[in-house]
């Protein structure tokens, strides 16, 4: 149990500090998701074939390849490729992105797709005399959406999303392997210098059940929140 | 980027045996605890929800550092016989996907046997027909067929799972490709020869279940 002491003698501090890392990083991410949704649902819905065909390409090709050779892409190609950006405006100088908006851009970017699917069904089960009855009442597009599409929609998404949440944190602890310092990487730290390999882990396996019971507490109150009335 | 082509090939091969193997043994320990799930005991029960409980709240990464780092760590392990197992990263990877999948699959194997209609059972019984034979010819077919998407879904994730492989030092598909980017720096070119034969995988694996449901979509 010294093992966990707060302070110097143990990695208490240092394991609560990643757990808050891990935790910051999986929000980031699930937000970046939630941009990419955003921009690649209206695609997937689209009547045009070829913007269809963008949306089911993103998430066809990110579903369809593992989590950590896309984030080997980010951090290998990440710094190259913004500093090709960088050097059409005339800017040659070495630039090192942070590992922390590597790791969660890598990682949003694979929750998006996950949350893409997930929207794209919700929307496509919502009835489609909603949709009509607003047009009818003559509904602005922008208000059908805020005001009738997105309430009804979130009740059906929020079961799925709480999904897309439990992968997301469980795939930063494959950021680790970039250096960012979360739970699994200060796991594997301490057991380096500690040699006790089976109980920094175990801790670890411990903090991300911690982690994924406590948020699924929280999504099922939000659940109950949003279907109220059914 | 072509010159890269055939070294990956030769590593796909790796990572289909890791796939194979692992959902293979996967396939059994789900069978089992599924069966153990449906049990009436709640000592048994309770045990069997705690397994895929926290297999399925972990990340793979930790499981595999587990067996892989922390195994070898107990005195005793090292002088039996499992440790001739236990000190390859290879078995060492499959064991850990074996129980990563092998929680999942519990789970869909439970929901499939659970959606069977009760109805089916009691005309089996009322026919006289033998539990055991209940089972295996009127529960199986049925709980095969009911599962066939979402075991479909869970190889696809599996066959991602693998790349994990390539974190305990095992040359898999992910691991040569990582070793190409990091002595060629050309992330882009090696992502697109990677990624392109992991698509291809999971397209056939996609085709595959589709037609396995066709084959054993029967009305029940």
């Amino acid at each position: 149990m010294e093992l966990l002491a707060f302070g110097k003698t143990g990695w208490g501090d240092e394991l609560f500090y990643a757990t808050l890392m891990t935790l910051a990083v999986s929000i980031t991410a699930m937000l970046i998701g939630f941009f990419f949704a955003l921009i690649f649902t209206p695609l997937k819905l689209s009547k045009h074939k070829s913007l269809n065909l963008i949306g089911n390409f993103y998430t066809t090709v990110i579903r369809g390849v593992p989590e950590l050779l896309v984030i080997y892409l980010f951090f290998f190609g990440g710094s190259g490729a913004i500093m090709f950006v960088a050097s059409m405006f005339g800017y040659y100088e070495y630039i090192e992105i942070n590992a922390f908006i590597t790791g969660s851009f890598a990682i949003g970017i694979i929750s998006g797709a996950y949350s893409t699917e997930v929207f794209r069904g919700a929307i496509q089960s919502i009835d489609k005399g909603q949709f009509e009855a607003s047009k009818v009442l003559g509904i602005k597009k922008h208000i059908q959406f805020y005001k009738i599409i997105l309430p009804q929609m979130l009740r059906l998404a929020i079961p799925n999303l709480s999904n897309v949440w439990q992968i997301t944190l469980k795939d930063t602890s494959l950021i680790s392997v970039t250096g960012l310092v979360e739970i699994m990487r200060q796991s594997y730290i301490a057991a380096g210098s500690t040699r006790d390999p089976l109980f920094f882990y175990s801790f670890a396996a411990v903090l991300y059940l911690l982690l994924t019971y406590l948020s699924m507490k929280l999504i099922n109150k939000l659940e109950v929140k949003y279907s109220r009335g059914f | 980027m072509i010159s890269s082509f055939p070294k990956l090939l030769g590593a796909t091969v790796i990572t289909l045996k890791l796939l194979s193997l692992s959902l293979f043994f996967g396939l059994l320990i789900g069978l089992l605890f599924a069966i153990l799930r449906m049990n009436k005991n709640t000592i048994i029960n309770k045990f069997a929800y705690g397994y895929s409980y926290v297999f399925r709240g972990t990340p793979l990464l930790v499981q595999i550092f587990i067996i892989y780092f922390g195994l070898g760590q107990i005195e005793y392990l090292r002088s039996t016989f499992l440790w001739v197992i236990l000190k390859e990263p290879y078995w060492c990877a499959i064991i850990a996907f074996a129980l990563n999948t092998g929680a999942y699959t519990s789970e869909i194997l439970r929901s499939a046997f659970e959606t069977i209609k009760p109805g089916l059972i009691e005309a089996g019984k009322s026919l006289g027909i033998p539990n055991k034979v209940i089972f295996y010819k009127i529960q199986i077919p049925i709980a095969i067929k009911q599962s066939l998407p979402a075991y479909g879904n869970e190889i696809i994730l599996m066959l991602k799972g693998t790349s994990l492989a390539s974190t305990v030092t095992l040359m898999d598909l992910t691991g040569v490709a990582k070793y190409i980017i990091s002595t060629t720096f050309k992330p882009i070119e090696v992502f697109i020869v990677a990624g392109g034969i992991y698509l291809f995988m999971t397209y056939c694996v996609h085709n595959l279940i589709k037609f396995l449901e066709k084959k054993y979509g029967f009305q029940t």
